[in-house]
């Protein structure tokens, strides 16, 4: 048996999960889904920022298109801070594609006219 | 002078979500003013994921969330002011602020949205003792210069106080390549929420020190080392229990207080929340000035302040057209465990369910919620967990309501 709070939504339910796969404590389904997959094979999403070269003082930020694996975060950071963009950007544009065979985009999350 | 018929203050999440439901309504002529240099507020540095689920029913960043509006306001064509701020309102609703373009103006509003957010407690609000070197910052300027600047405000970070934002931040920074030694929190309990908790210190071994606080700094020109000492139930520090940790930078993440200096200004009632007291329209005790989001009481979730702005543009939008009703209205009273209630008092008249937003004081475990007026119990539910970090929402049949004859008491028993 195994204790873990779920991330999946604000509510942050408090799960148990046995040998056999069984979660318990899950408000929605969701909660089983994440449970299992968190024993088996934690992924996360991640969200930063790139360096904005035609601003002063100006970063952007971005995401993970999709979760990657948990123990990839750092390195995937490592390749993020190499990013730049150039303004205007948009809500969706890639500025990195399936960066370390992840098979997910780097996103960006904010408009800059 | 120049007139309009709603003036909102502030265009954030709540600031927006508001002008666009008056819009919808019918009201024809709205100004937003907003201080900073683009529509959004807080969210604009709030880059994490986790906002929009109830609104959206997906999980997006800040900046992404706050666009959806922001290109809504756009598409109404609602006039907005950007740069610009106001410094002052007064009892008639004649708002004065200042921008370059148009110096220092004065227009006067029908009915006036109070959508201005809130600001961080710092070290003055707790009294840290010892030395006062740099290297003191609060969770969210961090937060600014990090997401919005690219600038990594130390290297060895202690972060003082549990809430969400010190976690967020906890994890943004450990993943920029800082190295955060502890979270340190007063009370027994964490002030974040728990899945923050998890996948923000957990993830990345930060411990969490529970009632325990800093009772020293020390640090000539930079902070240098911070001394932890724990705290027994009434806050007093425990001999021998010091931990000295050397550090370059106190984060302060030690609670948001509504800002509503403006307000104050025209003495308008306030309540336990430090924000305004309101009606269940939204309505404060100045007549026609309305309030919203986390200038009225700080939420954790950006969803249920777009909500909160889109029942202040409702009650606005009445008010403005005749059609607000307010002669006929009942006290709410927090009751046991209940640190708050919102809003703080109902219109009888109104036409619609009504929703009651509170928090309680402290963890509690199996609790049966009562909403009685005297004797008459108009409504109860059991509530497995509640924790003080959480707002709770409890929407009131309108006929149940209907039966109130005298003060509303909301309650917290042990079930
Ligand atoms: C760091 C942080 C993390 C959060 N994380 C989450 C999360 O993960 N999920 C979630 O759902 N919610 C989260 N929230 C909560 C949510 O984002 C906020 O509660 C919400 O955005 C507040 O909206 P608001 O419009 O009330 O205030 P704000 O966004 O602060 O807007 C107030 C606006 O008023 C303007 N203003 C103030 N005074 C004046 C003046 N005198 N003249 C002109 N303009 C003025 C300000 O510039 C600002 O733009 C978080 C909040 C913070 C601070
Ligand atoms: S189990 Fe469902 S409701 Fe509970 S935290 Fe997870 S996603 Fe949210």
């Amino acid at each position: 048996m195994k204790e873990l709070t779920c991330i999946v939504c604000p509510r942050g339910c408090s799960l148990k999960i046995d040998e056999n796969m069984n979660v318990t404590g899950n408000f929605c389904p969701r909660g089983a889904k994440y449970a299992v997959s968190e024993l088996t094979h934690p992924m996360r999403s991640l969200t930063s920022s790139v360096r904005v070269i035609n601003r002063e003082n100006t970063v952007v930020s971005v995401k993970t298109s999709g979760n990657i694996p948990k123990e990839k975060m750092f390195e995937l950071m490592e390749h993020i801070n190499t990013l730049k963009v150039q303004a205007p950007v948009n809500i969706g544009d890639i500025v990195s594609h399936n960066p370390l065979g992840l098979d997910v985009d780097i996103i960006i999350t904010k408009k800059l006219d | 002078m120049e007139r309009v018929d709603l003036l909102v203050i502030g265009g954030g999440s709540a600031g927006m979500a508001a002008a666009l439901q008056a819009k919808k309504e019918g009201v024809k002529d709205i100004l937003i003013l907003e201080k900073e240099d683009r529509l959004g507020g807080i969210l604009n540095q709030c880059i994490h994921n986790g906002f929009g689920l109830t609104e959206f029913k997906e999980e997006l960043s800040g900046p992404e969330y706050l666009q959806r509006f922001a290109d809504q306001v756009i598409a109404e064509k609602i006039p907005y002011k950007l740069n610009t701020m106001v410094t002052n309102l007064s009892k008639n609703k004649v708002v004065t602020y200042s921008n370059s373009e148009d110096g220092i103006k004065q227009i006067q509003a029908k009915a006036v949205i109070m959508a201005t957010g809130c600001y961080e407690r710092n070290a003055g609000a707790i009294q840290l003792a010892g030395d006062r070197p740099s290297g003191i910052i609060t969770a969210g300027t961090a937060q600014k210069y990090l997401n919005i600047h690219g600038y990594l405000v130390g290297k060895k970070i202690v972060i003082l106080g549990s809430g969400d934002i010190g976690l967020i931040m906890a994890r943004r920074l450990t993943l920029e390549g800082a190295k955060v030694i502890c979270v340190s929190e007063i009370n027994p309990y964490s002030a974040g929420l728990n899945r923050n908790i998890a996948q923000c210190l957990k993830d990345f071994d930060i411990p969490l020190y529970l009632s325990r606080t800093v009772s020293k700094v020390i640090g000539k020109n930079r902070v240098e080392k911070v001394v932890l000492t724990a705290v027994d139930q009434n806050y007093n520090f425990i001999p021998n229990t010091d931990m000295e940790i050397e550090c370059d930078t106190l984060i302060l993440s030690i609670g948001l207080v509504p800002y509503i200096e403006l307000l104050e200004k025209i003495d308008c009632p306030t309540s336990s929340t430090k924000g305004a007291k309101v009606n269940s329209l939204m309505e404060t005790e100045i007549d026609g000035v309305f309030a919203c989001g986390n200038c009225l009481h700080v939420h954790d979730v950006v969803d249920f302040v777009t909500d909160e702005g889109r029942l202040a543009g409702h009650g606005a939008a009445l008010y403005i057209n005749d059609k607000f009703k307010d002669e006929n209205v009942i006290k709410v009273n927090p009751g046991n465990n209940v640190s708050y209630v919102v809003p703080q008092t109902v219109n009888m008249d109104v036409d619609e369910n009504v929703t009651f937003k509170f928090r309680v004081r402290k963890p509690l475990i199996n609790q049966r919620l009562t909403i009685k007026s005297g004797e008459n119990l108009l409504f109860k539910q059991v509530k497995p967990v509640l924790i003080p970090s959480e707002m709770v929402m409890i929407s009131v049949p309108l006929e149940k309501l209907k039966e109130a004859k005298e003060e509303i008491t909301l309650s917290l028993e042990d079930n």
